[in-house]
């Protein structure tokens, strides 16, 4: 498999990487484009963006792996993550990590078998004063990929789930 | 007690707009940084007026910032860096995002006024990679600031360069450890660097560099504006000026109030808080995100300034409070805690990437009921090994808040010592 950037995507690349004294202080931020731009982050987008930067692939494995938020195999549509630690351990975020676990039918970092949904437990949101609280990143969402959804219950968690549902069958 | 209702970063926080730079503008904003570079201000004169104010860092580990500011080496070739750490990661712990989403000016132009005092012409915010609302909101406010000639090669027309780059994070707790958030600007896996040699000698890039916190940096505005001296006495005794407290788990009205430094811990959860929800009673709290060893309920008159919390035999941390009430176990809570640790453990060091392993492991048996033989005085080795004994201080905030739940509540963890499962919560 060959990967390349878009031409938009190339043009941010650029904009990123003009921002930096040199080229390996952009990996962070062109690692998030690479996982925009395909989806998630195989072994084949990590020595393209090593390419770009002039960083071994190697180095670029080490960051790509490091870090909780690249994802080194495809996920869902939607990434549903939930925060369990301290705040929202006390509001009620395990009861409806458990709740989606049943719901969807997966494990922790499972995906639904239609790629409609990951679901994934992770710590904290930063959101403590409006737990519990659920991130969803949209795959397809370019403009506002990351969305945080606070002040969760399990009624809630339904409405939002169906809701997402509903965006799926609307724009595959 | 100190006068309540003078506010600053969350003083026009009714306005929705604020985060835009006319919204600011109409409430006073960048009169500082105006005040400073046309008024003839000095980059030390600055200086020290943020010493004077006593402020000390928000991020958690509370060093005075004006003694931190004067680390940097006074003669230089090297560009100096200004790295503002926005990684807030420290579970419990939600102000800096609320500065960020809400008043993000604030910050930018305390971090133009602090390179200018600092001499230095470039800063990186790192913010957390999961905050994208705030990332976007910055990137929104440096582009407006720049707009405006406050953000680019010639601030107001004075030939001060002044360049921002919002970074993002990618999901790593480490990075709030300054050198970790070095390493990670740079292109790199998060892992911490021995110190010395400081940052402020052999930073990012191998050049002169400050880390501040978000909160810490967006109060220099003010301070310039009205006197080091005026920021002082908002707060207590060498605990200058006002700080951002949140509550959080299960009170009434979890959220964020500026008060003075030195308030008492009561005061925030019960009168701004609103006390416990649904009639539940106070067991104990946490008093500055997971790494600060727990309190009791009965101890919550403590006064909410570094030095008194100390002696106490907690942190301040963060200054964000979580409540949890009877009928919480705290062996479960700590496991929860312990889990974190061993999560974001980097693997640098042994005897954390071990220790931590080892500590979470220990708690969930002792939750179980099933804890090994040597009991709470295996946990107690284990820290005691991870103490002291790493890189950075993220095995000490592993060992520490389960030495606090020992210490606070060791019958409750001597229950469950042989008794096949959680005597609290089954």
């Amino acid at each position: 498999m060959s990967l390349a950037f878009s031409d938009a995507a190339m043009r941010r690349f650029e904009k990123i990487v003009s921002r930096y004294p040199n080229k390996q202080a952009a990996l962070l931020p062109v690692l998030h484009l690479a996982q925009e731009e395909f989806g998630y982050v195989p072994p084949e987008a990590m020595e393209y963006v090593g390419a770009l930067l002039g960083v071994p692939p190697i180095k670029v494995q080490h960051v790509a792996t490091f870090y909780t938020m690249y994802n080194l195999k495809p996920v869902g549509r939607f990434h549903v993550q939930v925060c369990t630690n301290i705040a929202c351990y006390l509001t009620g975020g395990p009861e409806i990590f458990a709740h989606l676990k049943r719901k969807l039918g997966v494990e922790n970092k499972g995906t639904t078998a239609d790629g409609v949904f990951t679901l994934e437990e992770v710590e904290c949101l930063a959101a403590c004063g409006n737990a519990p609280a659920i991130q969803v990143n949209d795959k397809h969402d370019h403009e506002w990929p990351i969305v945080y959804h606070e002040d969760q219950t399990v009624a809630k968690v339904d409405a939002l789930i169906a809701d997402l549902r509903k965006k799926a069958s609307a724009s595959p | 007690m100190k006068n309540l209702d003078v506010k600053i970063l969350t003083k026009h926080l009714d306005d929705p707009e604020l985060h835009t730079l006319a919204a600011y503008e109409r409430h006073g904003g960048y009169g500082a940084l105006r005040k400073a570079l046309k008024g003839g201000m000095t980059p030390e004169k600055i200086h020290e007026e943020v010493k004077a104010s006593n402020l000390r860092g928000r991020g958690g580990a509370g060093f005075p910032t004006g003694i931190k500011w004067g680390f940097l080496p006074k003669q230089t070739e090297k560009p100096v860096y200004l790295v503002i750490n926005a990684d807030e990661g420290e579970p419990g712990t939600f102000k800096d995002r609320l500065i960020m989403e809400r008043n993000p000016h604030s910050l930018i132009e305390g971090c133009i006024l602090s390179c200018f005092a600092l001499k230095a012409n470039h800063c990186f915010i790192y913010i957390r990679g999961e905050l994208f609302k705030a990332i976007k909101r910055i990137e929104q406010a440096i582009e407006e600031a720049r707009a405006k000639g406050y953000v680019g090669p010639n601030v107001l027309g004075t030939g001060f360069r002044c360049e921002i780059v919002a970074h993002p994070g990618a999901g790593a707790y480490i990075c709030g450890e300054e050198m970790a958030l070095i390493e990670s600007l740079e292109g790199k896996p998060g892992q911490p660097r021995n110190k010395p040699p400081f940052p402020a000698h052999v930073g990012l890039f191998g050049c002169p560099t400050i880390v501040n916190n978000v909160e810490t940096i967006a109060y220099v505005p003010w301070i310039v504006e009205n006197g080091g001296q005026a920021y002082s006495d908002l707060g207590s005794d060498r605990n200058g000026g006002l700080k951002i407290w949140g509550v959080s788990g299960s009170v009434k009205r979890p959220g964020l109030w500026e008060l003075p430094m030195g308030i008492p811990m009561r005061y925030l959860i019960e009168e701004c808080a609103g006390g416990m929800k649904d009639g539940k009673v106070m067991k104990g709290v946490i008093p500055g995100g997971s790494s600060c060893p727990p309190m009791l309920a009965r101890e919550i008159d403590v006064a909410l300034d570094i030095e008194s919390i100390k002696k106490a035999g907690s942190m301040l941390g963060t200054g964000c409070v979580t409540v949890f009430e009877e009928g919480i176990c705290t062996v479960r809570l700590a496991q929860r805690i312990a889990h974190f640790y061993e999560h974001e453990s980097c693997g640098q060091c042994t005897p954390c990437r071990e220790g931590t392993g080892w500590l979470y492991r220990n708690v969930k048996r002792l939750e179980h009921g099933d804890a090994l033989e040597g009991g709470l005085g295996l946990l107690e080795s284990i820290c005691n090994r991870i103490l002291g004994n790493t890189i950075c201080a993220l095995g000490d905030a592993a060992a520490m808040p389960i030495q606090g739940f020992i210490q606070r509540f060791g019958d409750e963890w001597a229950a469950h010592l042989g008794a096949g499962r959680c005597p609290i919560q089954g």
